[in-house]
């Protein structure tokens, strides 16, 4: 065998690697979702949607867990995008390159790294105790802002870097200020980097239990949250207390929880790809 | 010829790049009413001294300098000067067309905009007056809604000099405005170029020695952060005093 057929044999051979592992991510979650269906499209009906939990499985419905999940988004939502939009901008376009930026920069990466158990924690000690908020949304939206905040940091100083320098000086040269500028250049154009970086990160605070738990999310919530400062459960934590019971009935309320909380993630990841669209769309690259 | 142009004038400066002398020693009086170009070899500083004249260095971090930049007589570079002011009176146009991810309309709109204008139909006449200084009015005058980057080349850069235009600045820098387009663009610019030293002062950084002979009035050669020679354009082109000015414009090095 001479070069040539080789290397085309080992582009072939890695052409096959690359099908096998695209497929095997898929091949799995497809099982998964299968099995979830199954088990779970059966018990999903508008009963099921607006029954308060209870000890019978025929019985339990999910109308607290998911008012609280949507209580928890949009309060999440409401504190982590501004931060981390202004926080990103910031590190790009106003701070100098010094020894403390960079520090930050490092410091904000590590964070994203954090198990989210330790930002319960933190959440438990700064929100629950020494600011007095308890077991509320309140503090659980704060603890998952924090959680997810570096993700949004780094999704918007991504998004903002790949404006390309060019339109920065050509609105510069025009005489417009750096605000000027960041509102109407840099920001139109990174808009959609942003927004996916923003709601990827909030369909994982989504589907966060062990903070929650931490900071003192209930199990079971005999109403639904109607302010900030009531308490609460999510969809995941409620999926988890079904999950560990022993009546098979649990196990299929678990399941057609599941299908609900991923729907929602589903919707999400909808909302910011039509978003991105949109938004590419109306800058006219 | 009246004289609406402004006058730019540059005294013992010195540019660093942190401890790397970018200038050295600059004195320069350009001319109003004409055409200033800055020529010499890569690397030479001829960038570095067209953006000193609207304060584009700030940008970089490690910029510094020495000297006094005048126009007009007041130094640029002093604290009492806005540079968002100072730079709606010098406009620029960049070797990459770089018009930006609006409408035609929009991007010759948008320095009126910036400096708060609300009146439409004033925003409306001065885009018209300004691609039409430009060239560009019969090719787009139908179609102002659409993006301006689905132009051509030439087109795109012909409106980034309406977009400068339309905040009716003084002077006009131009950084080797056509070196990433066709010869029939180039052209067109440079009849452009002709015309608008009627009412504006223009410097342009050219890697073209055609085009500075063609273009300009007088021509600066820059040589490893030195100013060689500055003289009019014929006298540099026909009998350069210095050697290396010689050298440069035969094409001997660079």
């Amino acid at each position: 065998m001479n070069k040539v057929q080789i290397n085309r044999i080992k582009d072939k051979s890695f052409g096959v690697l690359g099908l096998i592992a695209t497929l095997s991510g898929l091949i799995i979650l497809g099982f998964f979702i299968g099995q979830i269906l199954h088990e779970g499209l059966n018990r999903l009906d508008m009963d099921f949607l607006k029954d308060l939990p209870s000890r019978k499985p025929e019985k339990a419905g999910i109308y607290t867990a998911w008012v609280g999940t949507l209580w928890i988004l949009v309060m999440t939502t409401l504190f982590a995008f501004p931060l981390g939009v202004a926080a990103g901008i910031y590190l790009e376009e106003y701070a100098k390159k010094s020894k403390l930026s960079s520090l930050l920069e490092i410091n904000i990466s590590n964070l994203a790294g954090v198990p989210s158990i330790i930002y319960g924690l933190l959440g438990l000690e700064i929100f629950g105790r020494v600011m007095h908020l308890g077991n509320s949304l309140l503090a659980g939206s704060l603890t998952l802002a924090l959680l997810i905040l570096p993700i949004i940091i780094v999704a918007t100083r991504e998004a903002v870097r790949a404006v390309p320098n060019s339109l920065r000086m050509a609105s510069y040269g025009l005489g417009a200020s750096k605000w000027q500028t960041i509102w109407n250049q840099i920001l139109p154009a990174s808009m959609g980097g942003i927004f996916t970086g923003v709601i990827l990160a909030i369909s994982r605070a989504v589907g966060e239990t062990a903070p929650l738990i931490v900071v003192g999310a209930l199990a079971y919530v005999p109403f639904a949250p109607s302010g900030p400062m009531d308490e609460f459960t999510v969809l995941p934590i409620q999926i988890f207390n079904w999950i560990s019971r022993p009546q098979h009935g649990f196990a299929v309320n678990a399941a057609a929880a599941i299908i609900i909380l991923l729907g929602i993630t589903f919707i999400m990841n909808g909302i910011a790809v039509y978003l991105r669209n949109r938004w590419q769309k109306k800058i006219n690259w | 010829m009246s004289q609406t142009g402004h006058k730019i004038q540059s005294k013992n400066v010195d540019v660093f790049y942190g401890d790397k002398k970018a200038l050295s020693n600059i004195n320069l009086d350009i001319t109003p009413n004409s055409v200033t170009a800055l020529i010499g070899p890569s690397g030479c500083g001829k960038s570095t001294y067209l953006r000193l004249l609207n304060r584009m260095n700030d940008y970089i971090d490690t910029f510094s300098m020495t000297g006094e930049v005048l126009i007009d007589g007041q130094d640029i570079y002093s604290s009492k000067i806005e540079v968002e002011e100072l730079r709606t009176n010098i406009g620029m146009v960049f070797q990459k067309p770089n018009p930006f991810p609006k409408s035609i309309f929009e991007n010759v709109a948008y320095g009126l905009k910036i400096q708060g204008v609300k009146d439409k139909k004033l925003i409306a006449n001065r885009v018209e007056t300004a691609l039409k200084q430009s060239a560009l009015w019969d090719e787009v005058k139908d179609d102002l809604k659409k993006p301006a980057l689905s132009l051509s080349g030439g087109q795109q850069q012909r409106l980034c000099i309406a977009r400068a235009l339309a905040v009716d600045p003084k002077i006009i820098l131009m950084d080797e405005p056509t070196s990433a387009l066709d010869p029939i663009s180039t052209a067109k610019i440079e009849e452009l170029i002709f015309e608008l030293k009627q009412k504006y002062t223009i410097v342009i950084v050219t890697h073209n020695m055609q085009q500075a002979g063609r273009v300009s009035d007088y021509t600066a050669f820059f040589y490893m952060g030195e100013l060689i020679e500055f003289d009019e354009t014929t006298n540099i082109f026909t009998h350069p005093k210095e050697e290396r000015t010689q050298n440069y414009i035969t094409g001997r090095f660079g």
